[in-house]
């Protein structure tokens, strides 16, 4: 099915993400969130927080979480769930890293 | 009618007999006090923090004018007396003037040994004992250059360290083979040898100093061996002798001290002597603890009571370097009829030795872990029999009677008179009897009571553990909030820590300072980021992954996920061409909403992301910057016109505020600042509800601070008055840089206030004129590396990928 027939798009570098940092994706559906952590684990998730719509590419990166800068809702990367007694989730992505570069599923580009 | 009672002398052991002798009695007496110094009583043993720049005159006062005035005590400061008319019962000053008295207390102190050899007089050989001292030291300091410290006592050795951390290149001469060797053991020497030298410091042991050589000032040390040390700065830190010149010149008794019975009492029945200055039963001391129990006696003989006399003391040592722990008490020589147990652990740097004699403590040392010096010095003072638990002695109290006490435990097991503050001298007793006789609840209660822990704070965990001990359920941890959940210590404990152990990166701090997590949380990581620039102007490298996004990209992040451009405009003033260049940037980059702010400026609201460098470097063609709208740092300077135009204006409030708002731009605080300039007392510009806030008047200008009109209204309060808009300027910039070294990340500037006092910020900036001169230029240096625009470095293209996307995904064709 689709899971076997991805399309990976190049990002770049891996190093066009700063540690404990994000960028951003645009595609003409939604855009995604590319997050780089302080070990060189990377996650993609829709740049919305559940909450309130807040770009959570610019919140702050520590450990494995994001907190959205609208109003601090701790994200977890790895699912997209909101932590806490929060409760909401943002939509993950298949990501990828091989020989330093970035890949992101093309699915991303797929309506919804 | 009242008695008169005189005292010579307004150190630590003056100062002490008065509390206490308040304390019994507060109104028997007349109290006048002659010092010779021309300032307050403060706390000498901290005089090595303020050399090391861990702590301000301020801190260690330990009676602030406030405290004479409420007790009635009449402070002639600066005013050393030269001689007693004991026929007439009267003193005399240096000036000539005559006080009477029913009871005099000479508590003269000691003096530091001069070694006579040639040069001592030279220009540039200064001793360590009093402010004068430390601020001669800072002085020669600020120039960098070379220190040779003589004497490689606990006095020698604080000198040194607090030298080479003000940046001087030092050495340590000592005529024995190992250092503080009446209080070490040669092993713990050669450890403490070692982190004394890990520190940069030279030692030189065995050393006899035979020359001070120079020719105007000094410029080196002549050893016996040939060796000459070049030196800007030699500090004689080679012991002290009590001052008896006074006493002697009276005819009272003196051998080595001022010969004193065990009420205190001299020769003379009006007359005591108190302190370093005394010999009692053949000893003199120079350590705080005995000169306590000496001022309890006499204040009990003042108020008349009757007591138990003074029986001498046994007194243990620590070293005030941060960093280096260190205990001694009683007696270590090697001997037959003396047992030792010992303990060595070299990787951790740990040494303890406890010398026993039939099954007593008679001594111990311990280096690097102190925690139990305590315990053994007071079975030493008691005598107790160890031989029950003498196989795990060594090990501490924590591991006798089975499994280990928590210490909640360990403390309420402390006997009464155990001491629990070295530096005041405060025993548990005193604190338990404060805590429930005074109802107090909070360890700030506790330190203003008992003066524990007011001082190097080493001591705190244990008060508040006493406090838990004491009050059981009803004790809530008021104030000892940990930073985060990621770190145990508060963010003043780490404030401190980051200063003193020289951490300059956040892994740094993390790892020394047992962060639990891999790399903080978004609460701790600003602070640290702020506390660090803050501590390292220069050195430490700003962490833009560790600033929230406002400060990030040096704009408002809004609802929408667009941001708000606020440009400086410096007082509230601007110019059409100006407005016009923010009418031109609304055009071209559709900018929805123009709005006038509160802080008499223009907001562009809803400028997109990737729009913001295009904006800034548009407003920058004009000669608009950053203002720092989004920033923890100085927001605005609100003015009224003033003289300039307004018929009541006093001053030129536009004038002031915009030099003020230029001073000042740039510097990053632990929150936003907000200040007003107002022309006359009608305070058109809202001062009196800003951080800072200026109110010009006729004579000058009224210095406010601490207001706030957010969430929370408060009034400022009045700091103090000065009368040149330079003086105003350093000020305020002083007030700002020690609320940016002092305050917690997020306390507005009213918070901090409210936490440490009005008095002592007002002591510190208004009275310590050299504190605020230091201040303000640690201000002025760390401004020179801040002071710049973001906003054109970024249009420049700093950081373009923070607001550019990584990736544009086009539709795909279909396949």
């Amino acid at each position: 099915m689709r899971n076997e027939n991805r399309f990976w798009f190049d990002l770049g570098p891996m190093d066009s993400i700063p540690k404990r940092g994000a960028r951003t994706v645009r595609t003409p559906r939604r855009e995604i969130a590319v997050f780089r952590t302080a070990s060189d684990e990377f996650f993609a998730l829709e740049n919305r927080c559940p909450h309130k719509g807040g770009p959570l590419s610019e919140g702050i990166v520590h450990g494995r979480k994001v907190a959205c800068p609208l109003h601090n809702w701790i994200i977890d990367l790895e699912n997209g769930e909101a932590t806490g007694a929060d409760q909401g989730c943002a939509r993950n992505f298949p990501i990828k890293l091989k020989n330093g570069r970035i890949y992101l599923d093309m699915g991303v580009a797929a309506p919804a | 009618m009242r008695k008169k009672l005189v005292v010579v002398g307004n150190g630590m052991a003056a100062g002490r007999v008065l509390d206490e002798l308040f304390d019994k009695s507060p109104d028997q007496y007349d109290v006048t006090v002659f010092g010779a110094e021309p300032r307050v009583n403060y706390n000498r043993i901290m005089l090595s923090p303020v050399l090391a720049g861990e702590k301000s005159f301020a801190d260690i006062v330990i009676h602030d004018e406030a405290w004479y005035e409420a007790n009635k005590v009449a402070l002639r400061r600066g005013e050393p007396i030269v001689a007693i008319d004991r026929a007439a019962r009267t003193v005399r000053t240096a000036d000539g003037a005559s006080e009477p008295y029913d009871k005099l207390i000479v508590a003269t102190g000691s003096m530091p040994i001069i070694i006579p050899v040639p040069g001592a007089n030279l220009a540039g050989v200064v001793t360590f004992r009093d402010l004068d001292d430390v601020d001669a030291m800072l002085a020669a300091a600020a120039g960098g250059g070379r220190a040779v410290v003589i004497g490689g006592g606990l006095l020698g050795l604080e000198a040194a360290a607090g030298l080479a951390a003000k940046g001087m290149s030092v050495s340590v001469v000592h005529l024995m083979p190992t250092l503080m060797e009446r209080q070490l053991d040669p092993n713990a020497g050669y450890l403490l040898q070692r982190a004394i030298e890990q520190r940069g410091i030279e030692v030189v042991t065995a050393a006899n100093t035979k020359a001070i050589v120079g020719a105007a000032r000094v410029e080196g040390v002549l050893l016996d061996d040939g060796r000459t040390l070049a030196a800007d700065l030699v500090v004689m830190a080679v012991g002290i002798r009590p001052n008896t010149t006074l006493a002697k010149n009276s005819g009272l008794e003196t051998k080595r001290g001022v010969v004193v019975d065990d009420f205190m009492r001299t020769s003379d029945p009006d007359i005591y002597a108190v302190g370093e200055c005394v010999e009692h039963r053949g000893a003199c001391y120079g350590l705080v603890a005995p000169l306590y129990d000496m001022a309890k006696v006499l204040a009990g003989q003042l108020a008349g009571e009757e007591g138990a006399g003074y029986a001498g003391s046994i007194t243990s040592t620590k070293l005030k370097v941060t960093g280096i722990d260190l205990f001694s008490a009683g007696d270590f020589a090697e001997g037959d009829e003396n047992d030792e147990v010992v303990l060595r652990d070299p990787a951790r740097q740990i040494y303890k030795r406890v010398v026993l004699r039939d099954n007593k403590v008679v001594g111990a040392v311990l280096y690097g872990d102190t925690a139990d010096g305590a315990w053994y010095f007071d079975m030493l003072k008691k005598g107790v029999d160890v031989a029950p638990m003498r196989d795990t002695l060594i090990f501490g109290q924590s591991y006798q009677g089975g499994s280990p006490l928590d210490p909640t435990a360990a403390v309420a097991a402390l006997p009464d008179d155990a001491e629990i503050c070295g530096c005041n001298g405060v025993c548990k007793g005193m604190i338990v009897q404060a805590i429930t006789g005074g109802g107090l609840t909070t360890i700030d209660e506790v330190r203003a009571r008992t003066k524990a822990s007011a001082s190097c704070g080493q001591c705190t965990s244990k008060v508040e553990t006493l406090l838990v001990a004491t009050l059981g359920d009803k004790y809530v941890a008021g104030d000892r909030k940990p930073m985060c959940k990621c770190v145990d210590l508060t963010h003043e404990e780490v404030r401190a820590q980051i200063k003193t152990k020289e951490l300059k990166s956040l892994p740094a701090v993390m790892q020394e300072l047992a962060w639990k997590t891999s790399c903080g949380c978004p609460s701790c990581r600003p602070a640290l980021n702020y506390y660090l620039i803050c501590a390292w102007p220069y050195d430490y490298k700003d962490d833009y992954q560790s600033r929230f996004i406002n400060e990030r990209v040096h704009a408002n992040i809004q609802k929408d996920g667009t941001f708000s451009v606020v440009p400086r405009m410096w007082g509230g003033l601007t110019t059409p061409d100006e407005l016009r260049a923010i009418a031109d940037v609304a055009d071209r980059f559709r900018i929805p909403t123009v709005k006038v702010t509160g802080g008499q400026r223009v907001d562009l609201l809803g400028v997109k992301k990737e729009d913001l460098p295009a904006v800034w470097a548009q407003l920058n063609a004009a000669g608009l910057v950053s203002g720092f709208a989004y920033a923890k740092g100085l927001r605005t300077v609100k003015t009224c016109v003033g003289s300039d135009w307004c018929r009541f204006g006093t001053q030129d409030s536009m004038g002031l505020g915009v030099k003020m708002e230029r001073l000042l731009c740039g510097s990053w605080t632990p929150a936003k600042v907000k200040l007003a300039v107002s022309g006359c007392p009608r305070n058109c510009a809202e001062a009196t509800v800003k951080d800072v806030g200026v109110i010009c008047v006729d004579s000058g200008y009224d210095l406010h601070i601490a207001g706030a009109a957010g969430l929370h209204v408060r009034a400022t309060d009045l700091l103090g008055h000065v009368d040149t808009e330079e003086a105003a300027l350093e000020h305020v910039a002083a007030v700002i840089q020690m609320y940016r070294e002092e305050a917690a990340y997020l306390d507005r500037l009213y918070k901090w206030v409210d936490k440490t006092g009005l008095e002592r910020v007002r002591t510190a900036i208004m009275d310590d004129h050299d504190n605020r001169k230091a201040l303000y230029e640690r201000f002025v240096i760390s401004q020179r590396v801040a002071r710049r625009d973001p906003w054109a470095e970024r249009a420049a293209g700093r950081d373009s990928r923070e607001f550019t996307p990584l990736a544009v995904l086009m539709p795909v064709a279909a396949e």
